[in-house]
């Protein structure tokens, strides 16, 4: 088993800048991620683009690329294409690399694990042809591979992102149908001036809206009653906007409703989670240092609250200092003097979050949907299920998983444990804080019987 | 349907999917390459028998988990090497 000062699970820009700041702190640090290349999603693939690629996805992407070459210390090891799958509250985690498990044990942990897409259950979300818009940013990112004539659906500045490198690239999205009202906007307007202290990404926010514009994409808002149709696969997405029915064919479509903390290990731990009603989603409660309750595991990044890349890679290095004097390799002094301009920009960075958040909140109806609508896609469960569910006295995520199976497929409930709290919260009158999340135990991603029996040896090694 | 941006002439290695022979990078993503060949529908699930294709390109949703050499993987999270061979899963996706 090998033995580290700090073990950081994700090398995306917390996990990378929390790595080297440790590292240049004096711990000795081990990070793992599950790619073969660091950069997490928001940078992925940093080190193997093509210029062609670079000039597409933009300077924001590029930003990254410092991140990954400062993982070049001789503090600091990582191990790539690796699957973690247990993690232990002494800090100690098992992974498998090419089928083969490890262990590893930290004195300090900092989960860096990021974001996921919250889900989109709308009524054909399951057809192959539909993705995440997250997903098709990956596959231009990591292969260069675009979708034609995409129809982007859904809400929040990801879409525009997305369509602008699509029309950069030259593969203009078809149409963005997106779902947030007017109502949204009025209601983010008293955020505005709060926001005005993260100017530039209003000004990025109308520069992306004006380029989309200019490229004769039409944008629908407002868009109620999606559905995506097809036999098979995508053959047309349908809504209706301020009374009309719109029903467009296309092959492709990509949903976003924005991102919610990836809470899978943090969950696993079973340290304290908060509910939070204006980004709708549960995060690891933390302190100022990324801390949980658990004191020696601290969280860094968007996976212990929504900020992106800018503020993922501020607060790594917020929690590598605080885990360097949790180690005993700085004072507080230090530590809280190398914090203060870090903390001031953090600020600013997020300031724009209560704005964003409001506008482009996502739709009720896209949270709870419909009853015939699927919301567990693995095992197939339907929203009505859970409704069902919750008559019989089902009062909270693990009870629905003995019921009908919803959570209990290979992806462990990160597409549809949200769902399922809300949905549950609103038929039991109760608030998703009193409801609760699924249980998540390890493994954390399926292990074959292989991989178990490679940790015999491991360990049989190190006797 | 998805295009490369890449000169698509640099396919270098063929797999296949189902026994249909593909064109792709060497060490290229298996569920882009996948798409990029045009194929949609990577499996059918084991509860309803519904066709699915790669949905989040990270390895967290699993609906792009294909057969190789007997063992269930996510496309998304593996290689392409030359000579693979890629089968359509329709049972279940546990081993």
């Amino acid at each position: 088993m090998t033995e580290v000062d700090l073990i950081i699970l994700g090398a995306g820009p917390a996990g990378m800048t929390a790595a080297r700041t440790a590292a240049e702190g004096g711990a000795t640090v081990l990070l793992i991620d599950e790619q073969t290349s660091p950069g997490g999603q928001i940078y992925r693939s940093i080190q193997n683009v093509s210029d062609q690629r670079a000039a597409i996805l933009g300077p924001d992407y590029g930003q990254g690329r410092p991140l990954a070459e400062a993982l070049d210390h001789s503090n600091i090891s990582v191990d790539y294409a690796a699957t973690v799958w247990r993690v232990d509250e002494d800090g100690s985690v098992v992974y498998s690399i090419g089928g083969q498990a490890r262990q590893a044990k930290g004195r300090h942990l900092i989960v860096a694990t990021g974001a996921l897409e919250r889900p989109t259950p709308v009524p054909g979300w399951t057809l192959p042809g539909v993705m995440t818009a997250g997903a098709a940013q990956i596959l231009l990112k990591s292969s260069g591979i675009v979708p034609e004539r995409a129809v982007l659906a859904g809400a929040g500045p990801l879409l525009y992102l997305i369509a602008c490198q699509l029309i950069t690239a030259g593969f203009p999205p078809a149409l963005l149908v997106e779902t947030q009202t007017r109502g949204n906007f009025f209601k983010a307007l008293k955020y505005l001036p709060g926001a005005l202290r993260a100017w530039p990404y209003i000004n990025k926010g109308r520069e992306m809206l004006r380029q989309i514009s200019e490229a004769g994409v039409p944008r629908y808002t407002g868009a109620k009653d999606i559905v995506i149709a097809g036999d098979g696969c995508v053959a047309g997405i349908a809504f209706t906007v301020a009374g009309r029915r719109y029903d467009i064919a296309c092959e492709t479509v990509l949903l976003h409703s924005g991102v919610v903390p990836n809470t899978q290990i943090t969950r696993s731990l079973r340290l304290d989670h908060d509910w939070d009603d204006r980004q709708l989603c549960f995060y690891p409660r933390t302190d100022d240092w990324g801390v949980t309750s658990n004191p020696v595991v601290s969280v860094a990044g968007d996976g212990a609250g929504i900020g992106g890349a800018t503020a993922a890679n501020l607060g790594g290095k917020l929690a590598a200092l605080g885990a360097l004097k949790a180690l005993g390799k700085i004072d507080a002094t230090a530590r809280d003097a190398k914090a203060v301009p870090l903390r001031a920009a953090l600020s600013r960075e997020t300031a724009i979050r209560p704005f964003l958040d409001t506008l482009y909140r996502p739709a009720d109806d896209l949270r709870k949907p419909a009853d015939d609508v699927v919301i567990c896609r693995c095992e197939e469960v339907v929203a009505g299920d859970i409704r069902r569910y919750a008559k019989l006295g089902c009062t909270g995520p693990n009870q629905a998983k003995a019921f009908g199976r919803s959570g209990m497929g290979p992806c462990q409930g990160r597409y549809c444990g949200l769902t399922v709290t809300e949905i549950l919260a609103e038929a039991n009158g109760l608030p998703p804080s009193d409801v609760g999340y699924y249980h998540i135990r390890s493994p954390l991603k399926p292990v074959s019987l292989g991989e178990l029996a490679s940790l015999a040896d491991d360990n049989n090694h190190e006797e | 349907m998805f295009q490369r941006l890449d000169d698509p002439s640099a396919d270098d290695v063929s797999f296949t999917f189902d026994g249909q022979q593909l064109q792709a990078r060497q060490g290229e993503n298996l569920a882009a390459a996948l798409i990029a060949a045009g194929v949609v529908s990577t499996r059918s699930t084991p509860v309803s028998g519904a066709p699915r294709g790669p949905f989040c390109m990270m390895g967290a949703c699993y609906d792009c988990v294909v057969e190789i050499n007997g063992e269930t993987v996510q496309a998304c999270m593996t290689a392409v090497t030359d000579g693979l061979q890629v089968q359509r899963v329709t049972g279940g996706v546990d081993d």
